[in-house]
């Protein structure tokens, strides 16, 4: 059992955002990168289901030489070794192209994404990593179990939920409720520094998108506090000046 | 080139954020001067899909038969891009649901387009470039994507862009569209929906309960407050890591992201990580007995008090109201 687990280094969750150089950058300064938190309940799963020593657990990132301390963190955890395709993650696109070249010529069995990357918030790679490969891809799973070449997820939808059977290999994006995310033990810690961490050169593709600029929500109207005692007041208020009831 | 717009629907009933988008696509449709083809995939009756019209559809293709009955991505992937062929659409319109999200991706990579997901606007074409504002940073801020593609995939937010009717009558086709045998690898076992509750993601009101409640035992009350606000629950992430709510319920930077009119938290402080999935509701109200928590800095109502005392008050005040109304 082979599984790549896609992983991605975003901005910490507490960060506040902020842009420089007229809205059109990221203000980095200042900021911690963490491993996408999504990522880590998929590493999780995916270390689960080695866990009987059949298998490997491979995690691959697409990024500059800055995001290796996200990857070693990742390795620390449990990750067997890792992959850095050596380039800014330029959109979805350019990261599943270089992720799908990579993977046919190094095939896997089981490719687990995050839901999503909390910082552009795309669920794309998994869809497009899918549809370069030609199997099946599902967004946003709450289960994942295996039983032999065929697993069973379980997919958030509007209200409820829906339950699937697919065969390996395909792509997961995975959200909470498929495995509680692992902290890494001193052994981990000690261990990923020697663990194998191949860099790839990226491949040429075309773009399709661009970020032009940021905005940031526009600052809220201060306040209107109702006395405890009188939410008839909030209720009146609710209806005759916001509208919304 | 006409706009192409996937409406997809819940049991044959097309959903609000699926005439969102509608709406939406007809807006980009007039903006380049052309017409909006829908396309709809599934058991959707006759009469159901005129309604597609009313929001601005000015012909629908119709894709029924029991293999395409309920969704699989990969089978309707191929099916929608095989229509935005086929009728020479350039650019594809979705909603941002949870299959939205499993889609769009597909579609993009077959049509070789460019893709924004989660778009909170209507395209700005003035510059003879393409620019769409998206929601970025789980909330935080909002990122302008130009499409430099000749194709586009545009996916919207649900609660972002008004319905509007424009009553076009339109003509409902039924289209015979391309699978693979490969695209239906993925089988559906069960679906299970809970019809009697509204939809977190699509809500136009939120009640949603933080840690301040102090166990499940009580959310009866913020129930019987969403029941009666025609709202749907939601809670912080220590509520649903402790069990005491689903998953699907938790709202935030790592759970779903909502946009509703009305947003109502009840003993949430308002950590970063909450208020980054909640902050662009339109109108806040918070209830909390900390005069100090952070949630009061972004509320446009407060009520600072004991949630126990406060609810059960909030409850009867618009009991009262309804009666009145
Ligand atoms: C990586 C990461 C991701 C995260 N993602 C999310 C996320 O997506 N969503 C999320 O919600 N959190 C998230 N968090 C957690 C977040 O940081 C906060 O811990 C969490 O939002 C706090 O939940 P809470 O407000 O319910 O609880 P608390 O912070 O404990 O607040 C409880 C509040 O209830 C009030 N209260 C107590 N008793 C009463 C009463 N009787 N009546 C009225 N008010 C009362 C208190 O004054 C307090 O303000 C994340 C954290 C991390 C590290
Ligand atoms: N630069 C990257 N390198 C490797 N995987 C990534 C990268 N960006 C995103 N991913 C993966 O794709 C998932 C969804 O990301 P996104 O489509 O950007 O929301 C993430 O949770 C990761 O698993």
């Amino acid at each position: 059992m082979k599984i790549l687990v896609c992983i991605s280094n975003v901005p910490d969750t507490t960060t506040k955002i902020t842009f420089t150089d007229n809205n059109t950058q990221f203000n980095t300064a200042g900021v911690q990168f963490i491993l996408n938190p999504y990522d880590e309940i998929a590493l999780a799963r995916a270390i689960e289901l080695t866990d009987d020593g059949n298998g490997s657990v491979t995690v691959i990132n697409v990024g500059e030489v800055s995001t290796e301390p996200t990857i070693r963190k990742a390795l620390a955890i449990g990750a067997t070794d890792a992959v850095r395709i050596n380039a800014h993650a330029h959109d979805a696109w350019f990261t599943a192209f270089q992720i799908a070249e990579y993977i046919k010529a190094n095939p896997f069995d089981l490719i687990l994404t995050g839901r999503e990357s909390i910082d552009y918030n795309g669920s794309k790679v998994a869809g497009m990593l899918g549809e370069l490969l030609d199997i099946p891809s599902v967004s946003v799973i709450k289960k994942l179990n295996l039983d032999g070449n065929v697993a069973t997820v379980e997919r958030e939808i509007e209200g409820g939920k829906e339950v699937l059977t697919i065969p390996l290999p395909f792509v997961a994006g995975c959200a909470e409720g498929v495995a509680e995310p692992k902290i890494p033990n001193m052994r981990g810690i000690m261990s990923a520094r020697t663990k194998p961490l191949v860099v790839v050169e990226a491949v040429a593709v075309e773009t399709l998108s661009e970020v032009i600029s940021f905005e940031t929500p526009a600052p809220r109207g201060q306040v209107t506090l109702i006395p405890s005692t009188d939410p008839a007041k909030l209720v009146e208020l609710l209806h005759t000046e916001a509208k919304v009831i | 080139m006409p706009v192409l717009i996937y409406t997809e629907n819940a049991d044959g009933k097309f959903k609000k954020s699926t005439f969102e988008a509608v709406s939406y696509a007809r807006a980009i449709a007039n903006q380049n001067n052309t017409s909006l083809t829908a396309i709809s995939i599934g058991d959707v009756e006759a009469q159901e899909l005129a309604h597609l019209g009313k929001y601005g559809a000015d012909k629908v293709l119709n894709v029924s038969g029991a293999k395409l009955k309920n969704f699989v991505n990969q089978a309707y992937a191929s099916v929608i891009a095989d229509a935005a062929k086929k009728e020479s659409a350039d650019i594809v319109v979705l909603s941002n649901s949870f299959s939205g999200r499993g889609l769009a991706p597909r579609i993009a990579v077959k049509l070789q387009a460019g893709i924004v997901d989660g778009a909170v606007s209507l395209p700005d074409q003035s510059n003879g470039k393409f620019l769409v504002k998206k929601t970025a940073f789980s909330g935080k801020a909002f990122a302008v994507v130009e499409l430099t593609s000749v194709n586009k995939v545009i996916s919207l937010t649900p609660n972002a862009y008004k319905i509007v009717e424009a009553n076009t009558a339109a003509t409902i086709e039924d289209f015979n569209a391309e699978t693979k045998e490969s695209d239906f690898k993925a089988m559906i076992k069960e679906i299970v929906r809970s019809t009697d509750k509204v939809s977190l993601p699509d809500a136009d009101i939120v009640v949603s309960g933080g840690r301040g409640l102090k166990g499940p035992e009580n959310w009866a009350m913020v129930e019987e407050l969403a029941d009666l606000l025609g709202a749907a629950l939601a809670c912080s992430k220590p509520v649903s890591d402790a069990g005491w709510r689903p998953h699907s319920e938790h709202v935030g930077q790592t759970g779903i992201a909502v946009s509703p009119n009305l947003y109502i938290a009840i003993g949430i402080s308002g950590a970063i990580q909450h208020l980054a999935g909640v902050s662009s509701s339109k109108v806040i109200v918070v209830i909390n007995k900390d005069a100090d928590a952070p949630f009061f800095k972004v509320a446009d109502y407060g009520i600072i008090g004991d949630a126990f005392e406060v609810v059960p008050k909030l409850i009867s005040a618009i009991k009262e109201y309804k009666a009145s109304a």
